[in-house]
């Protein structure tokens, strides 16, 4: 005989059923533990977060004081009253745009030749090297910089100048054919600067676009070199597509990078206020620099006036940083990869 | 008949042994290895190539030094290579050589610098790493003329040290904690923290020293003193070492979190017992990374520390010199001596960071990598095999 399942009616008189409550809420150690990280996390916040706040209110006296012409104007008399980082900037711009042009493509090959050329024995020991190359301390860049490297960037100043004299910001104030040529006209410029800067930029760029084309799907390169790929050809077609992401990203997180350096620049250039596209010219200067030379004889308006500049310079670097790791997050590179 | 010999034979089964060291028994084909002509073919295109250049530069063309040998040698390679590969193979071929050839020149040049950094460093620096006193005595009442028999950098090594004890006491645990918080308590509120932390990874240090300088020796007219570098120091690695941090909790398998829940673990003794001990590789190279960032930099110093000659271990009163500082005054002091004096110190330096980078390394692997590469692994293996075997006998 089969039994009817019991209807609802039978189950009237049955105790209320009702879904267990679970509690989200954390208790006793839990609670302690939950409180005391989110302490830590509001005190770090409020660290981090102050440095921020606090650069951008001591900046709005200074911007009431001088409006536009504070970006606009070149000079840094606190003297007569005549403040802006209008060189300053141009200068940083200059030193980083000099960096990245050798940085970048330097960085690019060598992570290319890491990931794709090297034979894998040595690969491990490539990659430790570059991360190494990164750690050196930027003042061993720059006292490289200034003793090794700027006597013989200065002869190739002068090189430049003589074939290639007529570009706008290869020109140089000073007669290239002079007998004895005037050392001291091409020494602590812009290009100088640049190189060292290069150098701390160059490994980290390396880094993170190695770490992209590492991603590359395997099959997809094997599908590239089955159907008769070159080496070259596997990697102009497979590699840099899927890595394009990496290799604008690591580029700009450099640039971040290049932007705010100090002490290599501090070391090489020859302090100078004025806007000049001529990077071969002796004497430019950047926010960092300009911070680092001013600080000890600021009176209080002067010190407002460089955390602005210090609070422009990190605006700037935070939005490239910005860009940059938008750019890495949003481009196929790492896409399916499972960490 | 020979049925039952061949029967004899197959009576024993041999089981295979798996040896990990033996080699392959067929030997490996070179798949995408060069053949003897193309090495013959890439070597004696970059030879031609350097004689070439030499002839060019150095005795046809009024082009002397070495600068202009490299860089001839390099056309000229990239030109040789072109002939060369026509002469074998088609315009794909051609260009896939040209692109290794300029790949590889490429990744040598970056090696070149690195190891003229490194070596002009210790080429300049070395006379003074020889004397003894170099590493014990400080620079008080020692002249910018004096023999390297005199003063040291004792004092910049003891500042730096003192220095980053103090910047570490106060980022490890914040900046830990607050990856903890990130990953293991999430909310909006981490969402928030998350955000200005890795915005704050952009505050170039030289402002994270401004800051220090204009708000602790400015405004509250605290003393230039190592605390104050120690501050400084702090807030520039503080939001590298907690997003670093947040990095490698972010990548404990969460299986592990929820077995241990599972088992009826609080939340606490999870965060505790697995989480943290999982990631301790990677949080111990998270931390030293930071240090040997911190440990060479040299703006927020220059703003907040004043530049001590003697030494100094009192971090909340009065000048102290570090590594750092002490190697860029050099750097720039007209006087010879001080220079390689500060080269010595930038070799120092530039050891400690190698040191602190092997470290990191070692503390990266985990015990399973460890094992399988390398020497050491091989003999640790051994040694624990071998002790293995002498308990149980």
């Amino acid at each position: 005989m089969t039994t009817l399942p019991a209807t609802e009616s039978s189950f009237a008189d049955a105790p209320e059923v009702a879904p267990r409550k679970l509690a989200r809420k954390a208790t006793g150690v839990d609670r302690v533990f939950e409180l005391s990280a989110s302490a830590i996390g509001a005190t770090v916040l409020l660290i981090t977060g102050g440095i921020g706040a606090f650069l951008a209110w001591q900046s709005v006296p200074t911007l009431e004081r001088y409006g536009w012409s504070f970006f606009t104007e070149s000079a840094w008399q606190p003297e007569a009253d005549i403040l802006g980082i209008g060189a300053v900037l141009v200068g940083t711009v200059s030193v980083a745009a000099v960096a990245m042009v050798i940085a970048f493509p330097l960085a690019l090959l060598t992570a290319l030749f890491i990931s794709e050329y090297a034979p894998a024995g040595i690969r491990a020991t490539l990659i430790s090297l570059v991360d190494l190359m990164a750690a050196v301390p930027s003042i061993i860049y720059g006292m490289w910089g200034y003793f090794l490297v700027m006597p013989h960037a200065a002869a190739f100043a002068l090189w430049l100048q003589q074939n290639f004299g007529w570009l706008p910001f290869f020109k140089i104030d000073a007669d290239p054919d002079a007998a004895v040529w005037d050392v001291s006209r091409y020494v602590g410029s812009a290009f100088c600067a640049g190189i060292a800067v290069a150098m701390m930029v160059l490994p980290m760029s390396c880094a993170v676009m190695r770490q992209v084309f590492s991603q590359t799907p395997p099959g997809e390169k094997e599908a590239a070199l089955a159907l008769g790929s070159t080496r070259w050809g596997m990697v102009r077609t497979v590699v840099i597509p899927f890595g394009r992401g990496g290799i604008i990203g690591g580029t700009m997180l450099g640039l971040g990078r290049a932007l705010g350096e100090t002490i290599a620049v501090l070391l090489i250039i020859s302090p100078d206020f004025v806007i000049k596209p001529r990077i071969l010219e002796v004497g430019t200067n950047t926010v960092s620099a300009l911070i680092a030379g001013r600080f000890g004889d600021a009176s209080a308006a002067q010190l407002s006036a460089l955390l602005t500049a210090g609070f422009v310079l990190f605006v700037i670097t935070l939005i490239v940083n910005t860009l940059a790791s938008i750019i890495v997050n949003r481009s196929r590179s790492g896409a399916g990869t499972d960490a | 008949m020979t049925a039952t010999t061949e029967q004899a034979v197959e009576t024993r089964t041999f089981l295979p042994v798996l040896d990990d060291d033996a080699p392959p028994q067929h030997p490996r084909p070179g798949l995408g290895k060069p053949t003897s002509e193309e090495s013959f073919t890439l070597i004696g295109t970059w030879v031609a190539a350097l004689a070439m250049s030499w002839l060019v530069t150095q005795r046809l063309l009024p082009l002397g030094g070495w600068a202009w040998l490299v860089v001839s040698w390099f056309a000229l390679g990239i030109l040789f290579t072109i002939v060369t590969g026509f002469m074998s193979g088609r315009r794909v071929d051609v260009v896939d050589r040209v692109a290794g050839a300029v790949i590889t020149s490429g990744a040598l040049v970056v090696g070149a610098a690195l190891v003229s950094t490194i070596g002009f460093v210790v080429f300049r620096g070395w006379e003074p790493l020889l004397h003894l006193n170099f590493f014990l005595d400080d620079m008080s009442g020692v002249g910018p003329r004096d023999a390297f028999e005199r003063g040291g950098i004792a004092h910049a090594i003891v500042g730096s040290a003192i220095e980053l004890g103090i910047a570490l006491v106060v980022t490890l645990p914040l900046g830990i904690g607050t990856a903890v918080f990130m990953t293991e308590v999430g909310g909006r509120f981490a969402g928030v923290v998350r955000t200005i932390v890795e915005a704050m990874t952009a505050l170039p240090s030289i402002v994270a020293g401004l800051f220090v300088y204009t708000v602790l020796i400015v405004a509250i007219g605290f003393p230039r003193s190592g605390f104050a570098a120690a501050m400084a120091l702090a807030v520039m690695m503080l939001p590298i070492i907690a997003r670093a941090s947040d990095v490698v909790l972010r990548v404990v398998p969460g299986g592990l979190r929820e077995a241990s829940l599972a088992l009826g673990a609080s939340r606490w003794r999870t965060v505790w017992h697995v989480v943290l001990p999982t990631a301790r590789p990677g949080l111990a190279t998270a931390v030293i990374l930071g240090v040997a960032r911190g440990v060479g930099e040299t703006s927020p110093v220059l703003l907040t520390s004043g530049v001590a000659t003697f030494m100094v271990t009192n971090p909340s009163e009065g000048v102290m010199n570090s590594l750092p500082l002490y190697i860029f005054k050099g750097a720039r002091s007209p006087e010879p001596m001080d220079i390689e004096r500060a080269f010595a110190a930038a070799t120092v330096l530039l050891i400690l960071v190698l040191v602190l980078f092997v470290i990191a390394r070692l503390v990266a692997r985990t015990r399973t990598t460890a094992r399988r590469r390398g020497l050491l692994g091989r003999l640790r293996r051994l040694t624990q095999h071998s002790a293995r075997t002498r308990e149980t006998t």
